[in-house]
């Protein structure tokens, strides 16, 4: 596949909005402000919510990036042993996302090429906005063992420990790598995990891929932060995307973290993804009283006990010892802070008739160790441990943003380790 | 098998798509020439010329009518060289096709119902359907041969199936019958597109309509799957599964008359290919197929050597087009037959474990080597007639 200099079809919103460059940004934004009728007045990204997120930088776009409304996330297991053909899927899926993300169909288009073949591209974004759609890799611990990579394994990509209270499904947890796409509509996040997992017919196959709706969490402070299933905002304090000092100290993957064989991470992150379930129904039947106890918030304002405002500085003793935000905060974990990315979940009813609902954690941090693995210990006393359960888990390496045209998704990589491809 | 439901519309559905791929590719050899304006109405069925020279052939049709109706282009015998279905009162429709010189009939169907209203056509002279590589003529050629083959070597391997069960013998019938449905795996795309013999042998259960599967009423469905639930669900033989067995054995003859008639262009080989790995990935993979005898294997097996067949026969031109695919398909097929080999003991023989033993993470990784196959196998009509 030659993507990048193939030309684009006719796509008319797409294309155009594309064609004229950051007029035509700019313009597209505009047009949006109207049209983005389900950006909720909160949204914090209602300026640009049907824009482009540039694609190219020092850190990939999907984690600081202000959270858009839908996710399709899918994790692949490696099915190639050759490491040039794996290699040249990274460069393939690169040049296919650098197109999608600026709203351009993939390769040669959906329509009008060889009436002999199936298109390039699928076709369902053809006339959507770009969505602020953002797609991100990372690389997990089983991909290490592969290709040669065993001594670019970093440290901090730590195989997850047992927590308590874990009911792991295996086909919902683990895969060599992911791809997390977020953007402001559905259809644009599936047709891109969509094509990406076509690309890699043969190469990768998707080992267990979920769907989320409704961020649960902002990275935006002047928003609201969003409420999660159970009817409550959680995660107020969320690192934002502005905030640089701690996106430094807390998220991104600095020189010092790093060892000559593990500097590909430098600009990159830590991701912890989780599959919680929810009890939905017996939280539902839950007294009033009792699922604030358990947050240590109210439900209606989101202020912390005692206080009167969601972002009123919490008084941590005030709350149960076993409530939620008290066991969570960082000043209960020696400071330890995460990104968090969260999007709900339905996949309609269990057998039983129950909701299959709950929280797609995402969480991104400069070290799992410092990060995610104390605060998840903490939370083993958790008073909401009653109604949620975590049923699948993985953790990726993500690697820095691609820096330019030439630049590809695992470069430094791929680059580093001992046999060049 | 598809649904009955869908059968017809889907057996010619692929016509039509294999004859439209065909003029496509042809289409250099268009003009204005080969343009027959079709007036339908409730009652009528004009052309605006009887006689057009061959080549490529564009209908521009117009329902005047008050009834949805459909128009086609039959050969001589009622088989579909093209078609166009729900067209629209006051609507108007442009279908093209390559068609070579002599008789044909544009027929308009009303209501969609029927046998239509039609007239005579005659495409004359020698045509101007381009020349093509006599590579891909003698692939034809060949694969023409190897269908009429799979046909004749079915019929005393069906022979023995019916036999087995006419004498009520549930075991011997039982063993005879996947090896009875390898040549017609082998070459379902061809036999799909004589759209009446694929429903008579070949329907699922899931392909009768609500209430047709009733034990009175099920007299539409026959064929080897309801031989199949009579052998693994029943258990037992009747004198219907006699009558059945019968009827199998006449509708596969007919296949076995009309198979060397079939319509068969190299992109429809390549295609074709491709529709055999679709089948397996929707109906094999899933266990959906032989949902009472387990014998999936079997048929996947013989899915993937027909489609392995096409492809060598088109390799020597799509290998000098686009090297690349050709690479990628020759790893891809030796995949998927060393992981099949994984469930039979003897690599000669088509004695498969019961799918019923392949477990959530073995239908899996069949499910991934049948994408990892069907995705490039996609590209390889473009790689022929580029």
């Amino acid at each position: 596949m030659n993507a990048e200099d193939s030309p684009n079809p006719p796509t008319p919103s797409r294309r155009s909005l594309i064609g004229w460059g950051g007029a035509g940004l700019a313009l597209g934004a505009a047009a949006a402000g109207g049209a983005v009728a389900v950006a909720r007045t909160d949204d914090d990204a209602a300026p640009t919510a049907g824009a482009a997120v540039a694609f190219h930088g020092t850190h990939q776009a999907g984690i600081a990036t202000a959270v858009q409304d839908r996710l399709h996330f899918a994790a692949f297991d490696v099915k190639t042993d050759d490491r040039a053909e794996f290699v040249a899927m990274l460069k393939d899926w690169t040049a296919a996302a650098r197109r999608m993300t600026a709203g351009k169909a993939v390769g040669e288009g959906a329509y009008g090429g060889l009436a002999e073949a199936p298109p390039d591209d699928t076709g369902e974004a053809l006339g959507l906005r770009p969505s602020r759609l953002t797609l991100t890799i990372g690389f997990g611990p089983s991909l290490f063992d592969r290709f040669g990579l065993a001594e670019q394994r970093p440290e901090a990509l730590v195989d997850l420990p047992q927590f308590a209270g874990d009911n792991l499904d295996k086909a919902r947890s683990g895969g060599d790598l992911c791809i997390q796409a977020c953007a402001d509509d559905p259809q644009v996040a599936v047709h891109a995990i969509r094509n990406l997992a076509r690309i890699g017919f043969g190469k990768v196959s998707v080992r267990w891929s979920q769907l989320g709706f409704g961020k649960t969490s902002s990275t935006t402070p002047e928003a609201q932060t969003p409420r999660n299933l159970m009817g409550f905002k959680d995660g107020t304090r969320n690192i934002a995307g502005t905030e640089t000092a701690r996106l430094k100290k807390h998220v991104w993957v600095g020189e010092k973290d790093v060892d000559e064989k593990s500097a590909w991470m430098t600009g990159g992150s830590y991701l912890v993804a989780r599959r919680i379930r929810m009890h939905i129904e017996t939280w539902d039947r839950t007294s009033l009283q009792e699922q604030e106890d358990i947050f240590g918030r109210d439900k209606g304002e989101g202020a912390p006990v005692g206080k009167a405002k969601e972002r009123d500085e919490p008084f941590l003793k005030a709350m149960l010892p076993d409530a939620h935000v008290r066991l969570a905060h960082p000043d209960s974990n020696d400071g330890a802070t995460i990104l968090r990315r969260g999007y709900s979940f339905t996949d309609g009813t269990d057998g039983l008739g129950r909701l299959d609902a709950g929280l797609f954690f995402l969480a991104y941090q400069r070290d799992v160790r410092t990060g995610f693995v104390p605060i998840q210990r903490k939370l083993a006393t958790d008073a909401l441990n009653e109604y949620i359960q975590h049923v699948g888990s993985a953790i990726f390496a993500v690697p820095p943003g691609v820096r330019d045209a030439d630049d590809w998704w695992g470069r430094a990589l791929f680059s580093a380790s001992t046999t060049e491809a | 098998m598809r649904p009955l439901r869908f059968s017809v519309v889907t057996a010619a559905a692929t016509v039509a798509a294999l004859t439209a791929v065909t003029g496509c590719t042809e289409k250099s050899s268009a003009g204005a020439d080969g343009v027959i304006a079709v007036t339908a109405t409730d009652t009528g069925c004009e052309v605006s010329k009887k006689e057009f020279p061959a080549g490529h052939v564009e209908l521009d049709i117009e329902n005047k009518g008050s009834k949805v109706t459909e128009v086609y282009i039959l050969f001589p015998d009622d088989r579909v060289v093209t078609e166009r279905e729900n067209i629209g009162p006051g609507t108007k429709q442009k279908v093209t096709a390559e068609v070579k010189a002599g008789e044909y009939q544009i027929a308009c169907k009303p209501g969609m119902k029927g046998d239509g209203i039609r007239q005579d056509v005659t495409a004359t002279g020698s045509g101007k359907v381009a020349e093509r590589d006599p590579r891909l003529d003698k692939a034809v050629a060949s694969y023409r041969k190897y269908a009429q083959t799979q046909a004749d070597e079915t019929i005393p391997l069906v022979k023995v199936f019916a036999e087995a069960v006419k004498d009520g013998d549930v075991e011997a019938a039982k063993k005879a019958y996947a090896p009875s449905r390898i040549g017609w795996e082998r070459t379902e795309p061809v036999a799909e597109s004589f759209g009446d013999i694929d429903p008579k042998v070949d329907l699922r259960e899931d392909g009768l309509e609500e209430g047709r599967a009733d034990e009175n009423t099920e007299k539409d469905w026959t064929g080897w799957h309801r031989l199949e639930r009579s052998l693994w669900k029943d258990g037992k033989l009747t004198d219907r599964d006699s009558e059945l067995a019968d009827q199998l054995v006449t509708d596969l003859e007919d296949w076995q008359n009309r198979v060397g008639k079939a319509e068969i262009t190299p992109t429809s080989m390549a295609n074709g290919a491709k529709e055999l790995l679709d089948e397996v990935a929707t109906g094999k993979v899933t266990g959906e197929e032989e949902r009472y005898s387990h014998t999936d294997l079997v048929d996947f097996k013989a899915n993937v050597e027909g489609a392995e067949e096409s492809y060598e026969l088109l390799k020597s031109v799509a290998a000098e087009n686009d090297p690349e695919l050709t690479k990628e398909l020759d790893q891809q097929f030796a995949a998927l037959d060393t992981l099949l080999d994984k469930y039979r003991a003897d690599k000669t023989g088509y004695d498969f474990v019961s799918y019923e033993k392949v477990g959530a993470d073995g239908r899996k990784e069949l499910s991934d080597a049948v994408n990892a196959l069907a995705e490039p196998l996609s590209q390889l009509a473009a790689a022929v007639v580029k």
